[in-house]
């Protein structure tokens, strides 16, 4: 018997609950993608976490599983149930935009990997979420069609780059979002707006389809509310990929039975001591401190643990990742898809390149792929790209060592709290600071996530808690999670976004963007 | 469009006994897997424009490259053939730099660490006195990568991308599988450098269709030579700069591009001048080479590890398999060969002179003598291939025809002359020599019936021969068998004619 019923709100409703009623009939999936629908048409226009939402493909797609359902086919354990996409993955005949001008109108003809094992497990595509641009930034202030505002506080950001897949989860249009991470962009998001992100280890979930930004780094991972739903869509879109050379070709680790079980006695925890103090939020040092003494009351053993080199992890992200994207972007040119500009006759093909590149490429991109160019150069390269490489064996190193002391690492997830919407635009290395707990993992290659831990005293926003855990072991970031949310909630007398405002809907109702 | 002066050249004689020229020859090889280097799409050339493409070759956002097994299986064995050592451990390179033709804006290739590499090969060229000379060429590397599409300039009087109208851009040949096979400077072979040049492009030709690995059609692209070419004073002195010369597609191109741009480099230094260093475009028709892009700034490709792309890391043990699939090695097949078929030494120099040896080879094969084989392939269908201006191998014969041909000779059915008419028809594509004999009624008539009347007009018209004959004056049947020949068109079986004159005046 499931607990959600057609009377409650749908958007409420968990992702498993939602799967566990629509398999036993108690609502349709196409009431539970209408229930999303019209609560887009209700905040989307105070929120802005979509870019492109087709109602009457998830309304299709819906009804095909209550067909299903209906001719007693057996249904996988998240068929039915609405999910948001990052807009930097394809999904065929939606456009995709990464959140850039320069692929205005580009519609995929194919679908990302990740995409196509969502649709084979019958979840319903609600949509493509606001991203910063190409998944550079932080806040998504850097996205080519306007900020996603964060549902706690509408005048601050909702992190980024997968602000949206945030966002939305938060706002209640979505149970569950596909995010991207490179430095952070499922993690701090998720820990700004008080949702659950999981980065997978690197392989673990495929890039095929994915627009990439810098491919050693980038990993799709699941968005929610919950750990256990998390689980399930990481359990959905993980595995080995044979059209992604980097995929990893190993069992996917139990994550479902890791978030159900959430047992945390024995388990072994490092604080990371380079990860706080100064710089750090005070709020976000009491939630981030409170939770580990909660993890140590359920039994986890807590140690301290030293990673030396994450000091350098910055640095040396800010040269792998504008090097690999500079290469990356260069597609992005107007020869065969997207904006052209200047093609009016009078400029050659080179031309066109430059101007096309000039009128779709932002600021923050234009930036990245001229520190990546000069990076790579000849005589700047064993000085720079080498050198950071070099940095980044150092941090994996570090992680090693780390992981044969204890069996998870923790530390705040950001330094500080959602900030305020251009607060920081001016200032890129203020705006990189945000991801300085966060790219260690992305250097190294772990498996790593964020879950929410409380509000921060001083101004009533949501905290995260990461959690890292060694290559392939990503059932244990479930496991912490799942341990922190049940004693969290008992704590709280429910889910943190429980504490979230009613967001202010505005006057204009209907018709979704 | 300007029009530039002709380069002015010096007598090659001239040229290269007052300098040393150095050569360093890039093999580009087009590989014929099914699928392409990095996905799997077809590679089969002559398709409509953008049919054969996918996600992964158009370079289209998200997608990803995954190596193909098969091409990374074949440069190995190119790489054993030409005596390199394999890498244990190597990566894919980006190559950054914008052009339309090229999908990603990068090309993926291979940088500092080749699959093969240290590697070298061996060339006979016969010197003035027809003595063959033996030539070691070092191989530098052979890497993989993937080709790039292919760009029609339309409008405009160069055909080149520079005012052109508009272009064109055909995507079914972007990521085929290319090796590169690069030469360490080629040196100490004077004025016959062209001609080892030329040898050795030969020889890959011939031992990579002996791998099996590539069509090496050079006429199609799928075996293409880029020409570094230097001249310097003396053998000691350093080396002079290079000019690399593309678009030498085919084997006479490569000696006659060389020699060409020799005698060029050889006027503009002669004069005092200082050679471009740059690469040149060889142009078939007037057998010149023209400027095409400076070289004279460091190239700038900002090539780095490919992230999309996992190391190759052959196992030692399926590379010592491989090795064991290798097929006999020319210079040793060559003499394996000379002892088969008592071929004198100018006989074997003028076959492999020819190109023709696998011709011949295959001939012998389907059941021809090496005598007959060589007989055909040196003689008709070399002076054929000259006329038209092709490669042997481009002509619409194949060996086992050849040997039918001269099978239908050895039983009869046709003579020498007759052979060479059927031939005729055979390169005409009217079927096989059968075929042909049918069609044209080109077969010998030895039915006595025929023969016997003609034989009879022959001598009724010819009685003064006749006496002489009844005189005893044998030889003067050729007069006889003459007329016949000519009554019946050549096609009477002249033993036979000869054989019914005798019976009817002896």
């Amino acid at each position: 018997m499931s607990t959600v019923s057609s009377t409650d709100d749908l958007t409420r409703a968990t992702a498993s609950g939602l799967a566990s009623a629509i398999a036993a009939g108690d609502v349709s999936s196409v009431e539970v993608t209408q229930a999303h629908l019209d609560r887009m048409a209700a905040v989307e226009p105070a929120v802005h976490a979509f870019l492109h939402v087709d109602g009457e493909r998830a309304l299709a797609a819906a009804a095909t599983v209550d067909q299903a359902r209906a001719a007693g086919e057996a249904l996988g354990p998240l068929a039915g149930v609405p999910v948001a996409l990052k807009d930097v993955l394809t999904y065929a005949g939606a456009p995709t935009t990464a959140g850039s001008r320069v692929l205005e109108g580009w519609v995929p003809p194919y679908d990302a990997t990740v995409t196509r094992r969502m649709l084979d497990a019958g979840l319903v595509i609600l949509g493509k979420t606001n991203l910063d641009e190409f998944a550079m930034g932080s806040s998504t202030e850097n996205s080519a069609y306007g900020p996603t505002h964060n549902p706690w506080d509408l005048d601050r950001i909702p992190g980024g780059s997968g602000g949206g897949s945030a966002a939305a989860l938060a706002a209640f249009e979505a149970p569950l979002a596909i995010g991207t991470d490179t430095g952070g962009s499922i993690r701090q998001p998720a820990s700004v707006t008080g949702t659950v992100g999981i980065k997978p280890t690197y392989g673990g979930t495929s890039r095929y389809g994915l627009v990439a930004l810098a491919s050693s780094l980038d990993q799709p991972g699941p968005c929610a509310r919950t750990v256990l739903d998390a689980a399930l869509l990481h359990a959905v879109i993980a595995g080995h990929d044979p059209l992604d050379s980097t995929s990893a070709n190993a069992p996917v680790p139990d994550v479902v039975s890791a978030a159900r079980s959430g047992d945390v006695r024995g388990l072994k925890i490092g604080v990371v001591r380079e990860l706080g103090g100064e710089g750090y939020q005070p709020g976000v040092e009491q939630r981030f401190r409170e939770a580990v003494d909660l993890l140590a009351g359920l039994g986890a053993e807590i140690v301290e643990v030293s990673c030396p080199n994450f000091a350098y992890a910055l640095p040396a992200y800010y040269l792998i990742l504008p090097s690999e994207a500079s290469s990356n972007l260069a597609k992005f040119d107007g020869m065969r898809f997207g904006l052209r500009t200047g093609d009016d006759g009078s400029h050659d093909a080179e031309e066109v390149m430059g101007l096309t590149r000039e009128a779709g490429f932002g600021a923050e991109v234009k930036r990245r792929i001229i520190l990546g160019t000069y990076a790579l150069s000849s005589g700047y390269y064993d000085a720079y790209y080498g050198q950071a490489q070099k940095v980044r064996t150092l941090v994996t190193r570090d992680f090693a060592s780390a992981f044969a002391q204890v069996d998870v690492l923790v530390s705040p997830s950001t330094p500080g709290t959602a900030f305020k919407i251009g607060e920081k635009v001016d200032d890129p290395l203020a705006m990189y600071l945000n991801d300085l707990c966060t790219i260690p993992s992305n250097l190294a290659g772990n498996a790593s996530a964020s879950f929410p831990v409380g509000l921060a005293p001083e101004d009533g926003l949501p905290v995260g808690l990461q959690v890292m855990a060694p290559p392939l072991a990503d059932d244990r970031l479930y496991r912490v999670g799942a341990a922190l949310e049940r004693a969290l909630e008992e704590r709280w007398g429910g889910p943190l976004l429980a504490q979230a405002p009613e967001l202010v809907v505005p006057a204009v109702v209907g018709g979704t963007k | 469009m300007t029009t530039t002066a002709p380069d002015l050249v010096v007598d090659y004689d001239d040229a290269v006994g007052r300098f040393d020229p150095v050569l360093g020859l890039e093999v580009h090889v087009e590989l014929n897997t099914a699928s392409k280097m990095f996905c799997g799409c077809s590679t089969a050339f002559g398709a409509e424009p953008n049919t054969q493409v996918c996600p992964t070759c158009l370079g289209l956002p998200g997608s990803l490259p995954v190596v193909n097994e098969t091409a990374v299986e074949s440069a190995i064995r190119i790489g054993l053939a030409l005596n390199c050592s394999i890498a244990r451990w190597c990566r894919f390179a980006r190559k950054n730099y914008f052009y339309p033709d090229q999908p990603k804006n990068y090309q993926i290739s291979q940088y500092d660490e080749p699959i093969a590499y240290d590697g070298w090969a061996e060339v006979e060229v016969p010197d003035d006195e027809g003595v063959l000379r033996t030539y070691r060429i070092e191989i530098e590397r052979a890497h993989m990568e993937e080709d790039t599409g292919k760009s029609l300039h339309v409008g405009g009087a160069t055909g080149r991308i520079h005012g052109a109208d508009h272009s064109l851009l055909d995507y079914n040949r972007s990521g085929v599988p290319l090796i590169e096979i690069v030469t360490r400077p080629i040196e100490g072979a004077g004025k016959y450098a062209p001609a080892v040049a030329r040898a050795y492009v030969a020889m890959l030709r011939d031992l990579l269709r002996g791998l099996g690995v590539s069509d090496v059609r050079m006429e199609q692209g799928s075996l293409r030579c880029d020409a570094n070419v230097s001249l310097r004073p003396t053998p000691d002195a350093p080396l002079g700069t290079r000019t690399e010369t593309k678009n030498v597609n085919s084997l006479r191109s490569v000696e006659r591009a060389i020699r060409y741009e020799i005698t060029r480099q050889a006027a503009v230094l002669s004069d005092g001048g200082r050679v471009k260093q740059e690469t040149r475009h060889w142009q078939e028709g007037p057998g010149t080479t023209s400027s095409g892009r400076s070289k004279e700034q460091a190239e700038e490709y900002r090539y780095f590890p490919d992230p999309d792309l996992v190391p190759v890391a052959p196992a030692p043990a399926w590379v010592e398999s491989l090795r064991a699939t290798l097929p006999e090695p020319p210079a040793k097949r060559l003499r394996r060969i000379s002892a088969e078929w008592g071929f004198s030494e100018a006989e074997l120099r003028d076959v492999v002179a020819s190109g023709a040896l696998d011709q011949v080879e295959a001939t012998v094969a389907a059941g021809t003598t090496p005598q007959a084989a060589r007989k055909w392939w040196l003689g008709e269908l070399t002076r054929r291939a000259n006329t038209d201006g092709v490669e042997l191998e481009q002509l619409p014969v194949t060996p086992d025809q050849v040997a039918e041909l001269q099978g239908l000779v050895d039983a009869g059915t046709i003579n020498d002359k007759l052979a060479r008419e059927v031939l005729e028809g055979v390169l005409a594509g009217e079927g096989s020599p059968a075929a042909v004999v049918q069609q044209r009624s080109l077969a010998v008539v030895s039915d006595d019936g025929a023969l016997g009347a003609a034989v009879d007009e022959a001598i009724a018209a010819n009685p003064g021969v006749a006496d002489k004959i009844r005189a005893g004056k044998v030889q003067a049947a050729g007069a006889l068998i003459g007329a016949v020949m000519k009554s019946m068109g050549g096609k009477a079986d002249a033993a036979r004619v000869r054989e019914l004159v005798l019976e009817r005046l002896t």
